[in-house]
């Protein structure tokens, strides 16, 4: 038993690389949930029955299997019905669309939570329907979701390891290329975990923050 | 003689629930410049009344007009949609519940109508909104959120939301039943400078006092019809129905 | 759609499921006894304790499942353990959910404590029994729900195992979908596989729920 973690020194460049593509495939993947996410939950509350009733089928779905599997499915999918589409954007859109499912579900239930009479206050001001949930009702609904959200966005901080299964470079593949060539396994993982780790702290950090601003609101 | 059309007009309202009727055949004039007062009991069917005029509540039959134009005109899906948000805008409605939108200021939810609805720009509702904060004693809670205000002061600034659309008439559903008592007042002060610049107004409440104060017309409602209607203090302290007897006996005494 | 195909595939698949469910199956035992652990830590009066416990589930919760998989199987033997990907994945994922499910149970004990502890202490049971005869049989419907949700979790999970060599649902999806070059079509019946697998768990928790209802209704 031997531990060596001056090695894990020599490797620093390459690990903050890696844990710079890892936050910024966050930052992408986040960005298409939530707004995906909104988009899914409008159209399944407020759309036609012909829109609403597939899009909540592909929640059902993409909440019910493994992210791997359906990262797999977009991998050799697309490439099989002819799109080419480099690694990385198709890990983050399926790690987008993963999300998504999982925002809209609580998109839905913070649309539902608004008080009705917010929408008597609108209308009676004279604003139709549509501004009334453009202006009104999706931003306090966005604003009510915002801690369940936030916590989805961390979660998804740690599902960007599995993007390394793809040969998509971020922390986890980047630790790898250091253990091939140094044979330390231990050392890169648990220097790794530890990198998520402070991330983590710090999205948690952010959101609590956040989540005291949106207090002050409701 | 006064040629000018009425205000507010309705004849013969009626709605129902599936086989309850609430409301059974109520006509009602408001004229221009005067304030009308309605009261009953909870249920009577006095609220649905009032929001039925600008077709919060859909009506069954009859005929609602403002200012010579019908509201509850037959039309169909996007030009119905049209003529409805143009006719509320010249109805400012107060609510029981206040019903602020709690993710703006106190200053964007009066200037947010002006601008979106009626094309504004951001200065001149800005000024506008100030000037009614003003008027209803909060100049200095401008950037404050609702969730920061007491009732009372959330009521307020509900009636100057409603007066930045400059309306017609203001229709007020319960304006201080969910205000504690010692709040009350200064929601009562707002509404009688109101009156004393001769906006037109429709009032429900169970305040009989203050309808009596500042009402020209008061209406007593129960199970959906208009019992009796008159001036306010022959309403008020010698009623001719025995229904609207009863009903002042209790609520006047405590 | 190559539906022949799909049928061809079903028996492999389906004996693949069967591994997919036994890793649920083991990983579960192990996550409820390890939530269960840190969960008496958490309400430990032991200070040291009551951290050991917090710090245990901020940091299974705040780093990668995936990355704790691979300390665990690549990084083990330089601790002497030296792991079959089974065991290691196993182990891994127990270790991991427990400390989803141990915020579970807190959260049910909490929701529950309100009053009932003062009540139980106030009348002279000690702090065991107020937990096992007040506490506990009042926050066990809470508890199943939020663990039925973190075992769904987990079976999902378990397609991670696929990556030290664990031949479940998604590995074998992935090497018939390599051989066929038919992704929609193998990937439709692991798909279904999966959501069978979900919706057993997500009946079982709703018959469980419906078991502490009737049992609490009969009590009171």
């Amino acid at each position: 038993m031997s531990f060596d973690f001056s090695v894990v020194w020599s490797y620093s460049q390459l690990l903050l690389t890696g844990l710079l593509w890892t936050i910024f495939i966050t930052v992408l993947a986040g960005s298409i949930s939530i707004l995906l996410g909104i988009v899914i939950a409008t159209t399944t509350l407020y759309g036609s029955r012909i829109a609403s009733l597939p899009m909540r089928g592909i929640i059902f779905l993409f909440m019910g299997t493994p992210l791997l599997l359906q990262l797999y499915l977009l991998y050799y999918g697309l490439s099989q019905v002819g799109i080419m589409l480099p690694a990385f954007w198709t890990g983050v859109i399926g790690l987008g669309l993963h999300y998504a499912a999982y925002n809209a579900d609580i998109f839905q239930a913070s649309l539902k939570a608004v008080d009705p009479g917010q929408m008597e206050a609108a209308r009676s001001l004279g604003f139709s329907r549509g501004a009334t949930r453009r202006y009104f009702i999706i931003p306090q609904a966005v604003l009510t979701a915002l801690p369940q959200v936030g916590n989805n966005s961390i979660i998804l901080l740690k599902d960007t390891a599995v993007l390394s299964v793809l040969g998509i470079s971020e922390l986890v593949l980047d630790a790898q290329r250091a253990i091939s060539e140094t044979y330390r396994p231990f050392e890169f993982y648990f220097t790794a975990a530890l990198l998520y780790y402070v991330v983590n702290l710090a999205m948690e950090f952010m959101l609590s923050i956040a989540g005291r601003k949106t207090e002050e609101i409701r | 003689m006064n040629q000018q059309k009425p205000m507010i007009e309705l004849r013969q309202i009626r709605k129902s629930y599936g086989s309850h009727e609430v409301l059974k055949g109520i006509d009602l004039v408001v004229p221009r410049g005067k304030i009308v007062s309605i009261i009953g009991p909870s249920g009577s069917g006095k609220s649905t009344l009032l929001r039925s005029i600008n077709m919060l509540e859909e009506t069954s039959s009859g005929e609602i007009w403002l200012d010579g134009q019908q509201v509850n005109r037959p039309l169909k899906g996007r030009v119905f949609e049209k003529h409805i948000n143009h006719i509320r805008q010249e109805m400012g409605m107060v609510f029981q519940q206040f019903n602020l939108f709690p993710h703006l200021t106190v200053l964007q939810n009066i200037m947010i109508g002006p601008m979106r609805l009626k094309g504004l720009t951001k200065t001149a509702a800005r000024d506008r909104a100030n000037a009614l904060l003003a008027k209803v004693g909060l100049a200095d809670k401008g950037q404050a959120y609702p969730a920061r205000l007491s009732g009372g002061q959330k009521q307020r600034v509900a009636i100057a939301r409603a007066l930045a659309m400059q309306p017609k008439v203001m229709l007020f559903d319960e304006a201080t039943s969910a205000l504690d008592p010692e709040l009350v007042e200064e929601v009562n002060q707002v509404m009688k400078q109101l009156v004393s610049e001769h906006m037109t107004m429709l009032i429900v409440t169970h305040e009989m006092r203050f309808a009596a104060e500042v009402s020209d017309h008061v209406l007593f409602m129960d199970g959906g019809v208009v019992v009796e209607q008159g001036d306010p203090r022959q309403i008020l302290s010698n009623p001719i129905e025995e229904r609207t007897r009863v009903f002042l006996r209790k609520h006047l005494s405590n | 759609m190559d539906f022949q195909l799909m049928g061809q595939i079903l028996p492999f698949m389906a004996e693949a499921s069967l591994l997919t469910v036994s890793l649920t199956v083991y990983s579960l035992v192990i996550g409820l006894f390890v939530a269960m652990i840190v969960a008496m830590g958490r309400f430990s009066s032991v200070k040291p304790i009551r951290w050991v416990a917090t710090a245990y589930v901020s940091i299974m919760r705040g780093t990668p499942l995936l990355v704790q998989l691979f300390i665990i199987f690549f990084g083990g033997p330089q601790f002497g353990l030296d792991l079959k990907p089974f065991s290691a994945g196993v182990l891994t994922m127990g270790l991991n959910i427990g400390a989803y499910m141990s915020e579970g149970i807190k959260g049910s004990i909490i929701a529950v404590d309100k009053g009932q502890t003062e009540a139980s202490r106030s009348l002279g049971f000690g702090r065991f029994d107020t937990m096992r005869l007040f506490i506990f049989p009042q926050a066990a419907a809470l508890m199943i729900r939020s663990l039925g949700v973190n075992t769904v979790i987990l079976a999902k999970s378990t397609a991670l195992v696929s990556t030290i060599g664990v031949v479940e649902l998604t590995y074998s999806a992935q090497r018939f979908v390599t051989s066929t070059y038919k992704p929609f079509e193998v990937f439709a019946v692991a798909g279904a596989a999966y959501i069978v697998i979900v919706g057993a768990i997500l009946l079982t928790v709703r018959g469980l729920e419906h078991l502490f209802d009737a049992h609490r209704k009969a009590a009171a």
